[in-house]
């Protein structure tokens, strides 16, 4: 599958070495060439400095081509917003949003997004870890 | 009119000045304290400090009974969550964003936002005005989205000088409203009126039929 990663955090770095080694064609996006450092040195994707806010980032990461557009950007609006462009204007097949407001996750996942609230995930891992 | 405006930056706080003075009951919502602090001084009660694109926050400030929330930060993607948060969560009738990424208009409209206002295109309306070149200008969409009135000057030595408006075969639920001739002035034209050189017309008309609008009003077809 051709994979496009919007925001080169922990999260978005070790996602795109996962994808990446397991045969799919990733290409990662991030507006501060700094970032990349966190890829994983096996990494053999595209990595690619751009605003995933932006058409011509977008269609220079391929957009009009790709099976699954993920963001894992920091800002909640940002993940949406780019989301929403991915899902309504390239008609892009899977789109996946991290979005830590789990109110706002909510939201989203009712209008049709396809979200991962880490806030939720991990408090309900550490409820589960203390209560058993 | 009970209007809820997100972001208390310039924009924001000259908008609300205006609505206030006009008897409106404005809600400004702000992140950042001191800004408040000067908004409150400057505006009186009307800020409530929080992040507009937050549930809980719109909750509290009643958004459930507001007319009308204008998103005005100087973030596109904010004011976007602001706005469908409003929409999805409140009901809240009329939706209105700030965008300086022109790009975004097809996208916020898509999601629901009832208007978008650009400061880069209206800049841009206003450089193509002044340009010999013979553009379409977009002057207003409706609320539904499709259609839009329009602005083409008939340029010197057109072929479509001369020519009756009832002779031309316009695309389907496009219209021509208004002409501003150069030596007459604003009127408005009947199927007999005759195009004149430097005729600013006024049409209505859809974005698909847009290009054909613009090709036979300024005769380059």
């Amino acid at each position: 599958m051709k994979v496009i990663i919007m925001g080169c955090g922990r999260v978005g770095a070790a996602l795109a070495g996962m994808l990446d080694s397991n045969g799919h064609k990733v290409t990662i996006l991030d507006i501060e060439p700094y970032s990349f450092r966190k890829l994983p040195a096996t990494f053999n994707g595209v990595a690619m400095v751009g605003n995933g806010l932006e058409e011509e980032s977008l269609k220079k990461a391929g957009i009009e081509e790709a099976d699954v557009f993920v963001t894992t950007t920091q800002g909640d609006n940002r993940n949406v917003l780019a989301c929403q462009i991915a899902k309504h204007i390239y008609h892009v097949p899977k789109v996946v949003s991290r979005i830590y407001d789990p109110i706002r996750e909510e939201m989203y996942r009712n209008l049709g997004l396809d979200t991962v609230s880490p806030t939720k995930v991990v408090a309900e891992l550490l409820q589960d870890r203390i209560e058993g | 009119m009970y209007i809820i405006v997100v972001g208390g930056g310039e924009v924001g706080y000259h908008l609300s000045k205006i609505l206030l003075n006009e008897g409106h009951e404005v809600l400004i919502l702000e992140q950042d304290a001191t800004r408040c602090e000067r908004l409150t001084e400057e505006l009186g009660a009307v800020v409530y400090r929080g992040d507009g694109c937050e549930a809980a926050t719109l909750e509290s400030v009643g958004t459930g009974r507001a007319d009308m929330l204008v998103a005005v930060t100087d973030g596109d993607e904010d004011n976007l969550v602001a706005c469908q948060v409003a929409k999805h969560k409140f009901n809240v009738p009329r939706t209105i964003a700030r965008i300086t990424n022109p790009g975004n208009e097809t996208i916020f409209s898509i999601l629901g936002v009832d208007a978008t206002v650009s400061s880069t295109n209206l800049i841009l309306a206003h450089i193509e005005q002044q340009l010999p070149s013979h553009p379409l200008i977009p002057l207003l969409k409706f609320r539904s989205g499709t259609l839009e009135v329009v602005e083409v000057r008939v340029p010197q030595g057109s072929k479509v000088v001369g020519k009756k408006i009832g002779d031309f075969r316009m695309p389907k639920g496009s219209a021509v409203l208004l002409v501003v001739g150069k030596e007459k002035g604003p009127f408005i034209p009947t199927n007999d009126t005759v195009i004149e050189e430097e005729d600013e017309v006024v049409a209505i008309t859809s974005a698909e039929n847009e290009e054909i609008m613009r090709a036979m009003l300024t005769g380059e077809q």
